[in-house]
């Protein structure tokens, strides 16, 4: 049964990214501005370049055979794992990535731990204490995450760093492998930033589910068998409250891979969403495209992994 | 009942004695609810009392107060709004509002157990039915867990559940309605508890299912000597299994006795209303129901004196001035009317409140020779798609409706009836074209319309018009009452403007017993029965010559019931219309219908004439119907035999082979499981498909 739910869901992800590798191919196409004349004419925009510079770059990079013809020969590329090089940096853009994307999972990984650290407990406590000072605290703390930016807080932990002890997070990453105790003073910072909106995303999400959950019948039976109240709420409640909270989490997640663009400016971090800003502004098209083929993986991922939570946190829902 | 005549609020608290005879005794009971608009007092100064071993019920209509004050007993009541604010409630001599929190929560499930109306949501989806029903043992009793699960076993054994050691793994949604509330029983008795509350236990259920659980709780109860409240709408129940009734209305305590007396001298002009206005099998149909007019009184700012009598015949000057207290008009006999005594000498008659007529019904003029709308061999089936399914169970078809024949005339009634799942609603929504038929014919008016589209599907559709079940969801809430009558009239073009569409949604509104000033209105600012009556005149508005009516009053309360059946008998009587009454209640279709159909899973059972068919049942399956239903009076259902249906409707989505009845039916027998009965002329104009006839 799982297997089989697996399979399909696997065969399922081919149409998907079949579908936005052609998008995104064509789209680009589409878009005004071309690699060559991006790196070539520049900022100056008026150098003198000779026509046949630029010509013996198009064919060099391939752009001046057919569209049908590039995108086939991208497509069968991308299908043994080969995504070509990058446009400007002439590097493998698999190998662009991949020195990036341990950094960017990892600040997302962290970030999404804090949020349900916090979300779950500050969540369910909001609710219980529903219209107390705690609920009115918990609930400041989860305004205030939704109104400040990421990378306004980031500014702000850095500025304090600097001021009471006179110290910034390293600026080069190292990996988690090698020197943990230096990879997370530097990751921690950023993880922090973002997972705090992200927390108080989570946090009003999980209060909201839980009242939800909280005057259900199922609720009122528990207590009428004089189940002790918290076991109405840790056993009866969290778990069935907990699935719309695993959506938001999981879209987070997966959004974060991508999305971190300002915050990495901020700490100065090397990662995906820098990188996918750079390809962007320089027009480097098969750096877009596989950056984009990246994230559609991620989020059909998540997506997947919450279908599978679902089905572990509610009996009724089964796939086949 | 040794109860004192009147209790009054502030009355000093009398010792308990321990060998007091009573179990539970409520003197006194004030609730509030503080909402946005005011203070809801939705208990008022109740009392009553509960012998150990004994079944008391608690009957009125929706809103009076019921549930609140059983809740109130169990201490929970939804925080922060609502509030007990006087009274006491004694459970073996303990007053239960003294004890702390956690005392409270000890006696809980193990020394009052609750069960509640909806067996669907009162069950908690992600946890195990065995984890359910062991975790106050575990609590309570400090059992073991192979102990725990041992008792459980032993719990679903006695509570019917086939093949319990695989049952305990399970989960809620895996079993159907009936075994849910089973399910609470078990709970509810896993610690022997000397009392058990059961709100509205069997409302949500079928007939037959209802009087199997019913028979469950009443033969465990005096079993294990356990005492039963009931609370419960249902006249029908209350006479057949309660040995003492409290009749309540608006938060009041308005009637008290033994059931056979209250049942057989009403002594409150509430009590004779509404065993009035309630359809009976056992007596033939008179002219019209009876009804109590109007409306119960809003709680946030009762009327002054008695809250009734506003809509009661008998008042008198003195009942708006005073609020009348329950005192004792004979021997264990409770009262709220201070005309009470005059009853108990004249009878409910002798104060003038007998409104309906006891005619029997006029007869109608039945046009028999053409039918209006016919049905052949029709076919529902519903595909369920592969793929990726959510939810278990689904296989390849369902077939909702499965060869369906009949003709109605034009002014007649044809009342379908059938438990949950047989297919009567989808039988209503393929004759309206909101379902395509997988097979046969539907032929309105001499025209097959069974595939009909464009225009003749318009004209069609204009003059087969729909009543739903439910008044709270099929209203859009965003408009109001007028925009809501007036729209299909502008959709068909039946009115010039909208000038001329607001008067005609006014005139409809005072056809259906509204006002003109309610189109201003939306939907949340009227009563149930008022919706219902805003959805009968939006399916006047198009000038139909066929209404189906699904479910209509099934979601109402019976004195509100009884109103909307007079309303749409006076309408048929007055337009020459023609219904498809679509009911799961055996004697309002009794009441409303000139033929009856009875369907079991997608085929017909049996069809005649209403008398015939209630007189002289053919069918095993309509007999077990008949026997399911409890009629209201104590006496009749005493000596009644009737047969409890054991068993489930089986899943439609697999049906037995062959009869689709025999795995239920009494009468069955191998051939049974293999031949599919045809629908057979068994006597003139009476229909039944069963082989063995």
């Amino acid at each position: 049964m799982m297997l089989r739910f697996i399979l399909h869901r696997t065969l399922l992800m081919i149409p998907t990214l079949l579908g936005v590798a052609v998008l995104v191919f064509f789209l680009l196409r589409l878009m005004p501005g071309d690699p060559v004349a991006t790196m070539l004419l520049g900022d100056a925009g008026g150098a003198n370049i000779p026509k046949e510079v630029i010509e013996a770059e198009r064919a060099r990079l391939g752009l001046d055979q057919p569209l049908y013809v590039q995108f086939f020969k991208w497509f069968w590329g991308a299908l043994q794992g080969d995504f070509g090089f990058s446009m400007w940096t002439g590097q493998p853009v698999a190998y662009e990535i991949a020195i990036r994307l341990e950094l960017s999972l990892q600040v997302a990984i962290m970030a999404t731990l804090l949020a349900v650290l916090l979300a779950l407990p500050l969540g369910t406590l909001s609710a219980i204490f529903k219209d107390t000072w705690i609920d009115q605290t918990i609930r400041v703390f989860s305004i205030a995450g939704l109104a400040v930016p990421s990378f306004w807080l980031g500014m702000i932990i850095i500025l304090l760093l600097l001021t009471y002890f006179q110290w910034i997070p390293p600026l080069t990453f190292t990996s988690l492998w090698e020197d943990p105790w230096e990879n997370l003073s530097q990751l921690i910072w950023p993880a922090l930033a973002v997972g705090y909106r992200y927390s108080a995303v989570s946090t009003r999400m999980m209060r909201s589910s839980i009242l939800e959950v909280l005057q259900e019948d199922y609720i009122r039976t528990a207590r009428a068998k004089g189940v002790f109240e918290r076991l109405v709420v840790a056993r009866h409640a969290m778990r069935n409250a907990l699935l719309p909270v695993v959506t938001v989490i999981g879209l987070e997640f997966a959004f974060l891979i991508g999305g971190l663009v300002v915050t990495e400016q901020v700490f100065n971090l090397n990662g995906i969403g820098r990188l996918f800003v750079q390809a962007v502004a320089r027009s480097d098209f098969t750096m877009i495209q596989a950056l984009v083929l990246l994230v559609s993986v991620f989020f059909v991922l998540v997506n997947f992994v919450m279908d599978l939570m679902y089905a572990f946190l509610d009996p009724r829902i089964r796939y086949r | 009942m040794d109860q004192p005549a009147a209790v009054r609020a502030g009355a000093g608290p009398a010792p308990a004695s321990p060998q007091s005879p009573w179990l539970l005794e409520v003197e006194d009971l004030h609730v509030h609810f503080v909402t946005t608009r005011g203070v809801v007092r939705a208990v008022e100064g109740i009392s009553y009392k509960v012998r150990p071993g004994e079944t008391v019920a608690l009957v009125g209509e929706s809103g009076c107060g019921k549930s609140v004050s059983s809740l109130a007993i169990m201490r929970l009541l939804a925080k922060p709004a609502g509030r007990i604010v006087a009274g006491r409630i004694r459970f073996q001599g303990r007053d239960l509002l003294e004890l702390t929190e956690d005392e409270m929560r000890e006696i809980r499930g193990r020394d009052i157990a609750m069960i509640f109306q909806e067996p669907m949501s009162s069950l908690n989806p992600v946890l195990t039915i065995g984890f359910q029903i062991t975790e106050p043992l575990l609590i309570h009793l400090g059992m073991t867990m192979a102990a725990a699960r041992a008792r459980a076993l032993e719990l679903l054994k006695m509570v019917g559940i086939p093949d319990p050691g695989r049952r305990l793994d399970q989960y809620p949604h895996q079993f159907s309605g009936g075994m849910r509330q089973g399910v609470m029983i078990a709970i509810a008795l896993s610690c022997n508890p000397r009392l058990i509350i059961a709100d509205e236990p069997t409302t949500a259920l079928d007939v037959t299912i209802q009087a199997q659980i019913l028979k469950l709780m009443k033969d465990l109860s005096r079993e294990l000597g356990v005492a039963l409240v009931i609370i419960t709408h249902n006249l029908g129940i209350v006479a057949r299994y309660a040995d003492r009734v409290n009749v309540m209305y608006a938060a009041r305590m308005a009637e008290q006795g033994a059931a056979r007396d209250v049942f057989a001298r009403p002594l409150h002009p509430y009590t004779a209303g509404l065993l009035r206005s309630v359809p009976r099998l056992d007596r033939p149909r008179g002219r019209k129901l009876e009804t109590i007019e109007g409306l119960p009184p809003n709680l946030l700012d009762p009327p002054a004196g008695c809250r009734f009598a506003p809509r009661c015949l008998a008042k008198r000057d003195a009942c708006v001035q005073a609020l009348p207290e329950l005192v004792a008009v004979e021997p264990h006999r409770y009262s709220a009317c201070i005309r009470a005594a005059e009853m108990a000498r004249t009878g409910p008659a002798g104060l003038g409140l007998h409104s309906a007529d006891p005619q029997p019904p006029l007869p109608k003029r039945l046009d028999a020779a053409k039918p209006l709308l016919g049905v052949r061999d029709l076919r529902t089936y519903f595909g369920v798609s592969a793929g990726i399914r959510m939810f278990k169970d689904g296989r390849l078809e369902v077939r909702a409706v499965d060869g369906l024949s009949f003709e109605v005339y034009r002014g007649e009634t044809l009342g379908l009836v059938g438990e949950s799942g047989c297919g009567k609603t989808t039988v209503g929504r393929t004759l309206l074209r909101l379902e395509e038929a997988t097979g046969g014919e539907i032929v309105f008016e001499g025209a097959n319309v069974t595939r009909a589209t464009g225009q003749q599907l318009k004209d069609y559709r204009r003059k087969i018009q729909v009543i739903f079940q439910d008044p709270f969801s099929s209203l859009n809430p965003r408009m109001t009452v007028g925009q809501i009558i007036a729209e299909p009239m502008r959709v068909y073009r039946l009115v010039p403007d909208a000038r001329a569409a607001r008067g005609k949604a006014a005139e409809l509104l005072t056809q259906v017993g509204l006002f003109e000033y309610m189109a201003e209105r939306y939907p949340h600012e009227l009563s149930g029965g008022q919706r219902q009556r805003v959805g009968i005149a939006r399916a006047l508005a198009m000038q139909p010559s066929f209404i189906v009516c699904d479910e209509p009053v099934s979601a109402l309360d019976v004195s509100i019931q009884a109103q909307i059946i007079n309303l749409l008998e006076a309408l048929q009587e007055k337009y020459q219309l023609t219904f498809l009454f679509i009911a799961h209640d055996l004697a309002v279709v009794r009441h409303i219908s000139d033929r009856v159909i009875v369907m079991y899973l997608g085929r017909v059972m049996e069809i005649a004439d209403r008398d015939t068919l209630y007189a002289d049942p053919q069918h095993p399956y309509t007999l077990a119907l008949l026997d399911a239903v409890p009629i209201p009076d104590p006496a009749l259902e005493a000596q009644r035999e009737y047969r409890v249906l054991g068993g489930e409707v089986p899943s439609p989505l697999n049906p037995p082979r062959g009869c689709v009845f025999h795995t239920r039916c009494p009468l069955a027998t191998e051939e049974c499981k293999m031949t599919v009965p045809e629908l057979r002329e068994v006597r003139p104009r009476h229909y039944a498909a069963c082989i063995k006839l």
